[in-house]
Formats: C-alpha cells, sequence, structure tokens
C-alpha cells in the first residue's frame, strides 16, 4: 500500500481523487490529455434508464468562486451506457469504475443499479438522490429520510457492489438523512451535491439560466461542504466521500481530516482539465509540509 | 486539446468596444478555421471561449467585443501579461467543403473566424465571395483585411451608414459553391432559410468547460444531441435543428 492509498468500501484506490459525475464525462475527453489510471477512479455522469437531453440552454452561469449548473441529467440512458460508453472506457481506464446512477421512481433507480451491477467494470454503484435540476425525482428522494432508505433498499436488492448515496445539502439535517441510509444499508455515502442556486441577468432582467434555478459548486461552497462530511462523518459508521469544491491538494487533506474516506473532485476539472491530476501530484508534498505520512491515519481526526 | 500559456503580444482598438489581441504561445492543436480557445482570466472561475481568427506560427489573433466582466477584463490586460489557455477547440470549418466559390457570411463579432478561413481558401486557390454584416459604419472592422486577401467583398450595414443598406442576406451574389457562416443566431436562421447550397454554420452558446466534459452547451440536431463546443460549434445546415 503507497502512503496515499485509501479504502473505499472493502476496494484499495491507489489514491483518494475521484472525479465527480457530471464533471468527468465518461472519462474520455480527459485520457486525450493524460493517463486517467492514475486516478483513484472516477464517478461517470449521471445515468437514467430512459435517455434525456436534460434542461434547455443556458444551462451555466459564472458565479464567484464558483458556477451554478443546471444541465438536467443528460445522458445517452443506461443501455447506450453500457453498450458504447463503457466498452469505450474500457481501452482507456483499467481500474474499476463508480457507476452513477440517477432515477425519477424508486424502480428506476432498481433497475438501472441493476443494469450496471451486472457491468464487471462498475466498482461501487453511487446513487444519486440529490440533483437539483430536474423534476419529481433526483432531489426529492434526497430530501426525505423514508424516500432516501427506500431507494437504498430497492437498490440494495438488486446489487452486491458497494452502494455509495449521493446526498444533497439542500435539507434542514443532513445527518438524518445520512443515517436513513445507512439503517437502510447503505454502504457508503458522498457529500454534497450542488447547493441550490440562481442568477439574474440584469441586461434581460431574467434568470440566467433557462432552468431559472441551477446547482451551486466550486470553491465557493468548499466550506459547507467541509462542515457536512465533518457532520455526517462523525454521526455514521459507513464510509464517507467528501466534495463539494475541492481544488487543491491540501482541500483534499482536510476533507479527510474531516472523516472522509475519499474525494470526489467536480467543478475544477471544468476550469483545468488537468486539476486531479496536479492534485494527486501535490499531495506528497502537502503531505510532508503537515508531518502526514499517510492518508490513512488522517481518518476521524 | 492542448493546455498552453500564452503572452500577450499586443492589444488593438478596432472599433468603440471591438478589441483585437495578439498572443504568443504553442498554436499546434488548432487544426482548422472556425475552432475555439478558452481563456482562463484572474479572478473569474470559468473560462471565457473566444473563436480563433488568425493563426501565423506561434502568433494567435483574438477578437472579442467588450460585454461582460470577463471581456473587460481582457481589454485591460497588457502586452507580457501571461494567459492560461486551451486551445485547439471545436470541431471548425471543413475547407473540403467549400467548392470552387465558397461564400462566407459574417455579422458582428462572428466575423472574426472567418477571417483564417478565408486566409485558407485562398492559399487553396478558391474565389472567395465574403459579405460582412454590421449594425452601422462605426462597427465595421475588418472588411479591408478580407479585401487584402483577395476576397470578393460585400459589406452591409443595417443603417445604410457603409455599403449596402440592410442585412447580408441583401447582399449574396448569384453564384456560390458553398457557404461557410458565423454570426448571431437570427441572422443564421435568415441565412438557412435563404441559402441554395450546403453551408456550415457557427454557433455560440453559454459554455461551461469548453472541451465536451459539463454537458453545458449542448443542443438537439437532425442527428441526436451535439455539443457545441465539441462536436461543434460548425454544424452543417443538413443537421441543424432550429429550436422553437
Amino acid at each position: 500500500m503507497g502512503r496515499l492509498s485509501v479504502d473505499l468500501c472493502g476496494i484499495e484506490l491507489d489514491n483518494p481523487v475521484i472525479p465527480a459525475s457530471g464533471t468527468f464525462g465518461y472519462g474520455w475527453e480527459f485520457a486525450e490529455l493524460y493517463d486517467i489510471n492514475i486516478l483513484g477512479t472516477f464517478s461517470f455522469k449521471g445515468t437514467t434508464r430512459e435517455p434525456r437531453f436534460g434542461n434547455p440552454t443556458p444551462r451555466i452561469a459564472d458565479c464567484p468562486a464558483g458556477m451554478l449548473n443546471a444541465v438536467g441529467l443528460q445522458n445517452p440512458g443506461v443501455d447506450r451506457v453500457i453498450d458504447t460508453e463503457l466498452m469505450k472506457l474500457k481501452t482507456v481506464f483499467h481500474k474499476p469504475v463508480m457507476a452513477n446512477v440517477s432515477g425519477f421512481s424508486v424502480a428506476e433507480y432498481a433497475e438501472v443499479s441493476a443494469k450496471l451491477d451486472a457491468q464487471p467494470q462498475v466498482g461501487w454503484l453511487e446513487v444519486n438522490i440529490s440533483c437539483p435540476n430536474v423534476h419529481g425525482g433526483g432531489m426529492s428522494f434526497g430530501t426525505d429520510p423514508e424516500q432516501a432508505a427506500s431507494v437504498v433498499r430497492a437498490v440494495k436488492a438488486v446489487t452486491t457492489k458497494p452502494v455509495i448515496i449521493k446526498l444533497t445539502p439542500n435539507v434542514t439535517d443532513i445527518v438524518t438523512i445520512a443515517k436513513a441510509c445507512e439503517q437502510a444499508g447503505a454502504d457508503g455515502i458522498s457529500l454534497i451535491n450542488t447547493l441550490l442556486g440562481m442568477r439574474i441577468d440584469l441586461k434581460t432582467r431574467k434568470p440566467v439560466l433557462a432552468n431559472v434555478t441551477g446547482g451551486l459548486s466550486g470553491p465557493a461552497v468548499f466550506p459547507v461542504a467541509l462542515r457536512m462530511v465533518w457532520q455526517v462523518a462523525h454521526a455514521v459508521k459507513i464510509p464517507v466521500v467528501g466534495m463539494g469544491g475541492i481544488s487543491c491538494a491540501e482541500d483534499v487533506l482536510e476533507m479527510l481530516t474531516a472523516g472522509a474516506a475519499a474525494v470526489e473532485v467536480g467543478a475544477a476539472n471544468l476550469v483545468d482539465p488537468l486539476a486531479c491530476k496536479k492534485i494527486i501530484e501535490a499531495l506528497p508534498e502537502a503531505m510532508d509540509r503537515y508531518g502526514i505520512r499517510n492518508l490513512r491515519e488522517l481518518r476521524g481526526a | 486539446m492542448k493546455d498552453v500559456i500564452f503572452t500577450i503580444a499586443a492589444q488593438k482598438r478596432l472599433t468603440d468596444n471591438v478589441y483585437e489581441i495578439r498572443l504568443t504561445g504553442d498554436t499546434s492543436a488548432i487544426t482548422r478555421p472556425g475552432q475555439f480557445v478558452n481563456l482562463k482570466l484572474e479572478g473569474l472561475f470559468l473560462r471565457r471561449p473566444l473563436s480563433v481568427c488568425d493563426l501565423d506560427g506561434d502568433t494567435l489573433t483574438l477578437i472579442y467585443k467588450v460585454v461582460g466582466r470577463g471581456t473587460a477584463l481582457l481589454r485591460g490586460m497588457t502586452p507580457g501579461q501571461e494567459i492560461p489557455v486551451l486551445t485547439g477547440l471545436g470541431n471548425g470549418y471543413e475547407t473540403a467543403l467549400s467548392g470552387d466559390m465558397p461564400l462566407l457570411i459574417g455579422g458582428g463579432v462572428g466575423v472574426p473566424p472567418l477571417y483564417l478561413l478565408a486566409k485558407r481558401l485562398r492559399a487553396e486557390g478558391k474565389t472567395v465571395f465574403a459579405v460582412l454584416g454590421f449594425n452601422t459604419a462605426a462597427e465595421i472592422f475588418y472588411a479591408d483585411r478580407f479585401r487584402d486577401l483577395g476576397c470578393n467583398l460585400a459589406v452591409t450595414t443595417a443603417d445604410g451608414s457603409f455599403g449596402i443598406k440592410g442585412f447580408v442576406t441583401d447582399a449574396l451574389p448569384e453564384n456560390y459553391t458553398h457557404v461557410y457562416t458565423c454570426g448571431p443566431e437570427p441572422m443564421l436562421r435568415a441565412v438557412y432559410r435563404k441559402i441554395t447550397t450546403g453551408g456550415s454554420f457557427s454557433f455560440e452558446k453559454r459554455m461551461g468547460c469548453g472541451f465536451g466534459a459539463c454537458m453545458g452547451c449542448s443542443c438537439k440536431t437532425i442527428a441526436g444531441y451535439k455539443r457545441i463546443c465539441k462536436e461543434g460549434p460548425v454544424l452543417e445546415k443538413e443537421e441543424i435543428l432550429w429550436e422553437d
């Protein structure tokens, strides 16, 4: 085991850095720039049963130290993801990958999870019950402990692979939701999805985003994410994947110190496609600076 | 796609709010006219995309209109300053489609990507007709540059203060073999309706990453969903699906 390696639900990662779903496609664009096998793993684009175009454009707005997105789960649908994207992925990525699952009903979550579970390269299922940009699904499952638990139970029933539930920060008490997921059998928790926000264009006096609201990500949300990771990691026994605004090696160390077993990096990939590579390369030196021999010693500090 | 640090060589004001910036750096990833680059400006989170106007060795020329914080920041930058740039983005124009008499139609700040295209087509020995449309005489830029390349040129102004009064569609020649165009969407729609040949249309959309990862700039086409930043910004006439 290297000094950067960590364990995520029984699977060893060479390092804790995982590009977050929706910011890394299926890896292809990044593989053009660097060998993506240096990553711990990555979480691919959120997958639904049917193909989805997503929301009308504009879907993106710039913000101080961050961005809003309202993409709305654009994806080719689970069958295409399996036939095309995972086939292609095998040629550039040789580690277990994290499959990100979305849905609009408990049955859809289970159906998509079952199909992805059957893919040998899928190491974990990350179940997104926290998308703020779709209606009648996504976040509505993640804001109610009962509904969150019902998604967990339905997915657990169709897979033997670790199930990580991705939570929304747009709730009054994140700990209650996390505990409900743990009790329902979740193997891990990832957080935070984006924070609901909006912007107005003063020239048109209309919202910038066609969807009106969108999810805020980027360095602006890091302290909020860190606080929530801390709260959840201290309340559950299952591993927590921390994300939200991570953009440098020091942010990774803070997240792990707050109790995360691994981290996801999102918006930073969109501004600098080499962000994850740079973070991984900067970790040893940053660890030296703070007297950290290996990353496993940080957890639960 | 390549991640390159460029150095500003010069900035020049072309009109009241349109500027030309010349940058020096590794341009090798730019393989076609109509591609764009994405600039990381200090103090802004997302990068700002600009189309490639000209390319000469390691010199890259971009043209921008000051419309918001990004372009205002860019205007404030001076020679010698460095800008991290993702280069060689998007598909660009395919010169092989041009035929012998290509027609280039540009509107306002849609003109710049057509300049490198005109240069390449002229180098291939094509007879190039360029129609450049502006609102008013004071907003005209680069018309002389197209003429210097040996293009047959028509300039239109909406208010008639220079050249042909009206829109680009009022100044199209009778014979041409293929259309290349870039400009505001209403102009693209008018061109689409009017032309009688195939056409390559360059679109603009608000982008997140600019290299195909975020799905921020998706559009629907006859050939399925496309990303303006990756499969675009140039779409061929046959595949365009106008929304609403």
